[in-house]
């Protein structure tokens, strides 16, 4: 494990993959076709999500989704997204013009210059020059995510302001309050990851998952091998991030800034052609990128696991990165589909308590107790004074959690009981022995299933 | 960019990449401070000062501390200045500024008070600095940014951040405490509370008709009717006034045999 801050090595060296030393030296036409790659990769990504997304969510609510332009309906998201762009783009008549013009901008600006720190692989060549397959790499890279995000905020905020009218204004305040929220127990969840990679850096962070680790218990000889993907290592921060990411992203189930129910559209709601479509593109260019960042951290990047490289040695290396990577990032948008399609919309002071109370103190409890161990590890401490580090809290948590005063709790009725205590005149109950109807799409099993008895009804 | 900066930095080399950074920042940042005292509009006086805070980030990542130029843009303008915008726009969009003075030669005063502050800032911070010998980028970063300053955050000065810290949370405390309202007992009604009071006896969980539901107007003076046919008075406001309904109105819909 890579714990020593990292010092300036050219290449990796145990993996000869790009650190960030490898980056700020390509000719300005490969940073131009390096930033060409980054935009075409989100816009294409962005159409392929929205299809993928209604297909999705489609295929779970049993039925089709878009299957009429171009194979399996692929070119669904660009037809409307062009037919989008041809509207009539209304201006409302007390909107702040210049600010109502901005937001859309601001938005989808941020989304873009998030991406350019992800590493799609290792090094490559491209027209002769070795190149790490990264747009760029700086010392704070994931910190730049994180700013990108503060600043897509503003987007929002004053596109809900701007409009002059009151659903947008009430959608703006209650993303800013969301994102400001979320974005911390975001940035924590970073914490764990910066302290056993060493570096905040995305390149290396990929490096320091290559290879695995084995979790020495601070006592005795035991040695249990681990892969060196972070979300082994670092599970709670994992959960952590994967649940502030889907806050930050404005998705269902924390899709409050635009509830239709509540806000009719939100902060969107007086929004139109272009613009609406810049928020939508920033949007969804969000979703891969807090992906991309989640696989960039957690799942171990570009890589494949480095074990599967005794029998494929090809498989960590050249541009087979950027199709490992793009398989991460498209399982993980799955994930966001999946919620969308199962989940309820939470309540917004659920929402928000969960946050505050739950994320974030659960979040400084998980970076203690990484920091201790980590200190532990690093100590020359004998078997019996780590039992004592160890043991001592463990101890004193377990004996609080057994001994803390408890409400007691009132004896839980049955069905039954609470029906003969319901008040007389109460609300009529359908009856409880009631059957449910068999779905008629399961045609066969109905003909093999014997029909309900008449005695039954008779008893009735 | 970053690296290659830390390394001229340290011998005391302006490049030109930094040269050009600054001479396009420098002006927007100036443009924004002025347009933040200029603007009437509180927000847009905000927006103004969230440009100038977003120029100073990148000069602070110019001059190699790439830590302190992207906490400056997450926490203070991304969060901070958030905060503020915030505030503005409960307060409401066309809280703009009134040009008529209400003190009377406040102008002056804030004018001179302003330039002795600056002056009196000046001097001290040039003062503090006399004699003190630079360590250099490249002393300072041997370990790399965020290493440096979190050894030095965690050893020489965490006294002072600890300190510093536990004075911002008694602040939050305190705000805490003045916005917070006591509930007596009871006061408070929670959403299970409430959706068993919605099935007690007498009272109708379901929505309410509409007026004219199954009647033969739609008005909302006209009640809707129930199965039986009887009026339903709960489909009525009761801020309406009572009206004699004429027979055509009171006579069920025809909706059989057709």
């Amino acid at each position: 494990m890579i714990l020593a801050p990292i010092g300036f090595l050219a290449e990796d060296p145990e993996t000869g993959d790009p650190t960030l030393v490898d980056f700020g030296h390509d000719p300005w036409w490969l940073v131009l076709i390096k930033v060409l790659g980054v935009f075409v990769f989100l816009v294409v990504m962005t159409l392929f999500t929205i299809w993928y997304e209604r297909r999705v969510v489609a295929r779970m609510q049993v039925r089709p989704g878009p299957n009429r332009h171009g194979p399996f309906g692929l070119l669904q998201s660009l037809a409307d997204g062009l037919k989008l762009a041809f509207k009539e783009d209304i201006m409302p008549l007390k909107a702040d013009k210049v600010v109502f013009f901005i937001a859309p901008v601001i938005s989808t600006v941020c989304a873009f210059t998030a991406f350019s720190i992800m590493p799609f692989g290792p090094f490559v060549s491209i027209f002769g020059t070795k190149t790490p397959l990264q747009l760029t790499d700086i010392s704070v890279a994931v910190l730049l995510v994180l700013a990108c995000s503060g600043m897509g905020i503003y987007g929002i905020v004053l596109g809900g302001w701007a409009s002059g009218s009151t659903y947008p204004l009430l959608g703006g305040l209650r993303s800013s309050a969301q994102l400001i929220s979320y974005e911390v127990a975001m940035g924590l969840s970073f914490v764990a990851v910066f302290m056993l990679s060493g570096t905040m850096s995305t390149s290396e962070i990929v490096n320091a998952q290559a290879t695995g680790h084995t979790l020495q218990l601070p006592f005795g000889n035991i040695n249990i091998p681990i892969g060196g993907w972070f979300f082994l290592l670092l599970f709670p921060s994992f959960i952590i991030y994967a649940i502030s990411a889907v806050g930050e992203t404005n998705r269902a189930p924390f899709d409050l800034p635009e509830a239709e129910s509540e806000l009719v559209g939100g902060f969107h709601t007086e929004y139109s052609s272009l613009k609406f479509a810049l928020f939508f593109l920033a949007e969804y260019i969000n979703m891969v990128t807090v992906s991309g960042l989640c696989a960039t951290l957690f799942l171990g990047g570009w890589r494949m696991p480095t074990s599967f490289e005794s029998f494929a040695p090809w498989i960590n290396s050249g541009w087979w990165g950027l199709l490992w990577f793009t398989i991460k990032v498209l399982l993980l948008l799955f994930v966001f589909v999946w919620l969308r399609g199962t989940l309820p919309r939470l309540r917004y002071d659920q929402f928000m308590r969960f946050g505050w109370k739950v994320l974030i103190p659960a979040n400084l409890v998980w970076i203690l107790a990484v920091a201790g161990w980590l200190t532990l590890r690093k100590s020359n401490l004998g078997t019996v004074d780590r039992l004592i580090f160890f043991g001592l809290p463990l101890a004193v948590i377990i004996l609080l959690a057994l001994f803390w005063p408890q409400k007691d709790k009132e004896p839980e009725l049955s069905v039954e009981q609470q029906v003969a205590k319901r008040p007389e005149g109460s609300f009529p109950l359908p009856p409880l022995d009631l059957q449910v109807p068999v779905n008629p799409r399961a045609k066969r099993l109905t003909a093999e299933r014997e029909t309900v008895g008449t005695a039954t009804e008779k008893e009735v | 960019m970053t690296l290659a900066t830390t390394v001229l930095a340290a011998a005391g080399e302006v490049t030109t990449g930094e040269k050009w950074v600054f001479f396009l920042l420098a002006p927007v940042a100036v443009i924004g401070a002025l347009g933040m005292v200029i603007a009437r509009n509180a927000v847009h006086s905000a927006l103004w000062l969230v440009l100038t805070m977003l120029s100073l980030g990148v000069f602070y990542i110019v001059q190699a501390g790439p830590f302190i130029g992207m906490v400056q843009i997450i926490v203070y303008t991304g969060a901070i200045m958030m905060l503020f915008l915030f505030v503005l726009m409960l307060v409401g969009r066309d809280a703009s500024d009134s040009v008529i003075e209400t003190l009377r030669g406040q102008k002056v005063v804030a004018i001179i008070l302003g330039v002795g502050l600056a002056g009196l800032l000046g001097t001290g911070l040039y003062r503090a600095l006399q004699g003190v010998a630079p360590a250099g980028l490249e002393g300072a970063n041997a370990n790399g940014n965020v290493q440096g300053i979190a050894s030095l955050l965690f050893t020489k000065y965490v006294y002072i951040f600890e300190v510093t810290s536990a004075l911002l949370i008694t602040a939050a405390v305190g705000a805490m405490i003045l916005a917070h309202r006591e509930r007596a007992e009871g006061e408070r009604v929670g959403q299970a509370a409430k959706m068993r009071e919605r099935f007690l006896p007498g009272n109708y969980p379901g929505p309410k008709p509409g007026p004219g539901v199954f009647a033969n107007s739609t008005s909302v003076a006209t009640p809707a009717k129930l199965p039986d046919g009887s009026p339903a008075e709960r489909s009525l406001s009761p801020i309406l006034p009572t009206r004699e309904l004429t027979p055509a109105e009171i006579a069920n819909k025809h909706t059989e045999g057709k």
